[in-house]
């Protein structure tokens, strides 16, 4: 009994003496670890510049971010997620239900996802969304029948790509990169290669039919990396025929390791995505709490420096580590100044 | 009975002087016995020579930095004018750029050049040029000499990540702006310095490899030890104690001592999750905060304590308790004047060994909040180093690790150099403490 007994006293005692202490004095971020690099740039600038002490941020993927986020409004609960997807319509209900209602929504810039593999591995040097499909979604069309996709290498579908064998490592389901992929990547090929339309004429419903169509193949030939991009480097380095996705800026911090290929012709590059040539691209965001601003120190000149032009803009920090910067940056500064919440309400 | 018979036939062909076919079996299976041994120990201790040397290998550059070393002046209109700025960090950055330009124009370099090829050179020099002058208003106006970290690809380009034949021309380095790298090495404004800023700076951007540094999660850790040892120590001893002297053995007893072997092997996150949903999200105390972390491996930490303790207590003969017990003593006098004192090596070595345990853990603290960029700050005072958000040294390894920079991978590794520095001494202290006082008996 004394053990117990000790236990839950001590933990309480020190439980006490430090809530009566304590009052949160830096702003909590956490979310996409795609937008991390971008967020913790900003954080220590925000620290050099502003008497306010530096951000926290924190890891784990959009879809985690954006869990805590709407946990609830109180000092132990994040201010800002960050997010490499828009909001989900579910997520907002879910927030709206533990009472976080007022949610303002920043877009910080573009990022571009590309495919690249080891520098010196097989000639991936050409994609097609169709490609992909071919290579990796569950069901495919041959010759004009969908089953399930027997291609064990590249050369199986396209006479243009090396006959090696077929070895990718995508992002996990919690990481918001996997969405842009699914529907830029998957979706796209399984149009232009005619399967969606086969499944669709085999019966399937539209829906159904996207749903087969971002199906990834289950027999390990694709495989879905959880951690951060440095755990797809890692893989790519072990594996001579392995293809990774990473995000733009990671390909290039690493362009002696990773040689990247162009996606319907285009090569990725901050201009071929800022002109939407690129197709695989997505908008980055952060979530800021309304409720939290005027409480949390900081919060709002964090949120408003973010996205100012020396930041954010062309000739920014971000801009310079691989963030393709937002044409329409002055209307986000506007709404941030604002405090603008989604769906319109201020 | 069939033992007996077939030793009978065996016995009249052996004899001392004889070596007979079953005693050279035997002896050959102890022989080759011996030799898995040997074959197991130096496997174990090539991996350890692999493991050491890939270690130092990759982490000792991290330990040097190449700078840049400039002696440059900000007038007080140039401060003023920085200061009036939002982006204040990069004012002062541009005019550390155009100082360095308009001295390499002075002295006449060979190389071409241009203030972006300098801005590419030199790494983010802004926060430490202006919390400089913050620090030391006297300076404005004054000479000052500064040595500010290169970027990251220069650094590699002298410790050799980087070759001439790697480097693939991009905004953050130029291969023509090597020429101009060797040509201000050779002029003595480039050279390698020892970093001591890695051993007691704070973390830093992503793009800033060379203003990164472990002291702040050094502290962090140092926070978090100092509630495992206070909270661990005496609930663990106390926990003991009663176990193995006091209390009556019955069924009830029995399944507390199973439960905490069971707690023993529990996975660590799982305390993560326990903390995130008592400590912070039922209890309120702060995220990220070094006591959250250590209230969480003070419950990893303690099964581990206890059953050491217990054995140690264990070990100490029941004659020194009937002989106190003899004399007169009470219970509780024989176990706090003969016991507790006699077992006290064999509980400090557990102690010490939990803790060095607890500081290399990473994966409760995920959950908690201190991972990610965290150890920005140090604390403001030895109270606030409990509550400010703060990192831990395994916590900052594993971000670095996790950056796109290679620059930090260099400084992952060099921080577990130091992380293996901290748990060699502490096993030491515990070696130590045992070989001094242990008694046998």
């Amino acid at each position: 009994m004394s053990f117990v007994k000790l236990t839950t006293s001590a933990l309480a005692i020190s439980a006490v003496a430090a809530t009566a202490a304590v009052a949160r004095d830096q702003v909590q971020v956490a979310g996409s670890s795609t937008v991390l690099p971008y967020a913790s740039i900003v954080a220590e600038a925000f620290g050099e510049n502003f008497d306010f002490p530096a951000p926290v941020v924190e890891s784990g993927g959009s879809s985690s971010g954006l869990k805590r986020f709407c946990e609830g409004v109180g000092e132990n609960t994040i201010d800002v997620a960050n997010a490499s997807r828009k909001i989900r319509d579910k997520e907002i209900k879910a927030c709206a239900e533990a009472g976080v209602t007022d949610i303002i929504e920043v877009r910080i810039g573009y990022d571009g996802i590309v495919f690249a593999s080891q520098i010196d591995g097989p000639a991936y040097t050409a994609f097609q969304p169709s490609d992909i499909f071919n290579a990796l979604g569950s069901k495919v069309l041959v010759d004009g029948e969908i089953v399930d996709n027997p291609h064990q290498q590249w050369a199986d579908f396209n006479g243009d790509l090396p006959a090696t064998d077929i070895v990718a490592f995508i992002p996990g389901t919690k990481h918001g990169t996997r969405e842009v992929f699914e529907d830029k990547v998957l979706l796209e090929g399984c149009e232009a290669t005619g399967a969606m339309e086969a499944m669709i004429a085999s019966g399937m419903s539209e829906d159904d039919a996207e749903d087969t169509c971002i199906d990834v193949r289950q027999d390990g030939k694709s495989v879905d990396i959880d951690g951060d991009y440095t755990e797809t480097l890692a893989r790519i380095d072990a594996n001579l025929n392995g293809i990774g996705i990473f995000g733009l800026a990671f390909y290039e911090n690493n362009t002696d390791k990773l040689k990247v290929a162009t996606m319907g012709g285009v090569a990725p590059s901050t201009e071929t995505i800022s002109t939407g040539e690129y197709p695989v691209s997505r908008p980055l965001f952060f979530y800021v709490k309304k409720a939290h601003i005027g409480v949390i120190p900081g919060l709002k000149e964090y949120a408003s420096f973010f996205v100012a032009d020396e930041i954010a803009g062309s000739d920014g920090p971000l801009a310079q580590y691989g963030l393709v910067s937002d044409p329409e940056l002055s209307a986000t500064q506007d709404a941030v100044a604002n405090e603008a919440t989604m769906g319109g309400g201020s | 009975m069939t033992d007996a018979s077939m030793n009978d036939a065996a016995l009249p062909k052996s004899g001392l002087s004889v070596t007979d076919a079953r005693t050279r079996k035997r002896n050959a299976a102890e022989k080759r016995f011996r030799a898995y041994g040997i074959a197991a120990i130096s496997v174990g201790l090539l991996f350890l020579l692999f493991l050491f040397g890939s270690i130092l290998k990759s982490g000792i550059p991290a330990f040097t930095q190449t700078v840049v070393d400039v002696e440059f002046t900000m007038t007080q209109e140039a401060v003023d004018e920085a200061e009036s700025k939002m982006l204040k960090t990069k004012a002062y950055e541009n005019y550390f750029i155009a100082a360095l330009e308009a001295q390499l124009a002075e002295r006449g370099m060979d190389v071409a050049f241009d203030a972006k090829a300098i801005q590419r050179i030199v790494g983010k020099t802004g926060g430490t040029i202006r919390s400089h002058f913050q620090d030391n208003p006297d300076a404005i106006g004054q000479p000052v000499s500064f040595e500010l970290a290169a970027s990251s690809r220069v650094d590699g380009y002298f410790n050799g990540r980087v070759t001439r034949e790697t480097l693939v021309d991009s905004r953050f380095l130029q291969l023509s702006d090597l020429d101009l790298v060797d040509a201000l090495a050779e002029a003595g404004i480039i050279h390698g310095a020892f970093n001591w800023n890695f051993i007691t700076g704070k973390d830093s951007g992503v793009d800033n490899p060379g203003g990164a540094g472990l002291g702040a999660s050094v502290i962090g850790s140092f926070f978090m030890m100092l509630v495992v040892l206070f909270l661990s120590l005496p609930i663990g001893v106390a926990a003991s104690i009663y176990l193995e002297e006091f209390a009556p053995k019955n069924r009830f007893t029995d399944l507390i001592e199973v439960n905490i072997s069971n707690l023993a092997a529990v996975p660590s996150i799982v305390f993560g999750i326990l903390g995130l949903a008592v400590f912070i999200q039922f209890a309120g105390l702060p995220q990220s905060a070094p006591l959250v972390g250590g209230l969480v491996l003070t419950l990893m930490t303690l099964p581990t304590i206890i059953i050491s303790t217990r054995a140690s207590l264990a070990a100490v003969p029941p004659s020194i308790r009937d002989a106190a017990l003899g004399v007169g003593a009470s219970k509780m006098q024989s176990v706090f004047h003969h016991v507790l004192p006699l077992a006290m090596p064999g509980i400090l070595t557990g102690t010490i060994i939990g803790l060095a345990q607890a500081l290399g853990e990473t994966a409760p603290l995920l959950l908690i909040g201190m991972v990610g960029f965290v150890a920005r700050e140090y604390p403001d005072g030895f109270m606030a180093g409990f509550t400010d958000a703060n990192s831990a040294m395994p916590a900052q390894i594993y971000t670095w690790a996790s950056r796109a920079d290679p620059g930090f991978y260099e400084k992952a590794w060099g921080g577990i150099i130091i992380l293996l520095l901290f748990l060699i001494t502490m096993n030491t202290i515990a070696v130590i403490l045992r070989r001094r006082f242990e008694r046998r008996w």
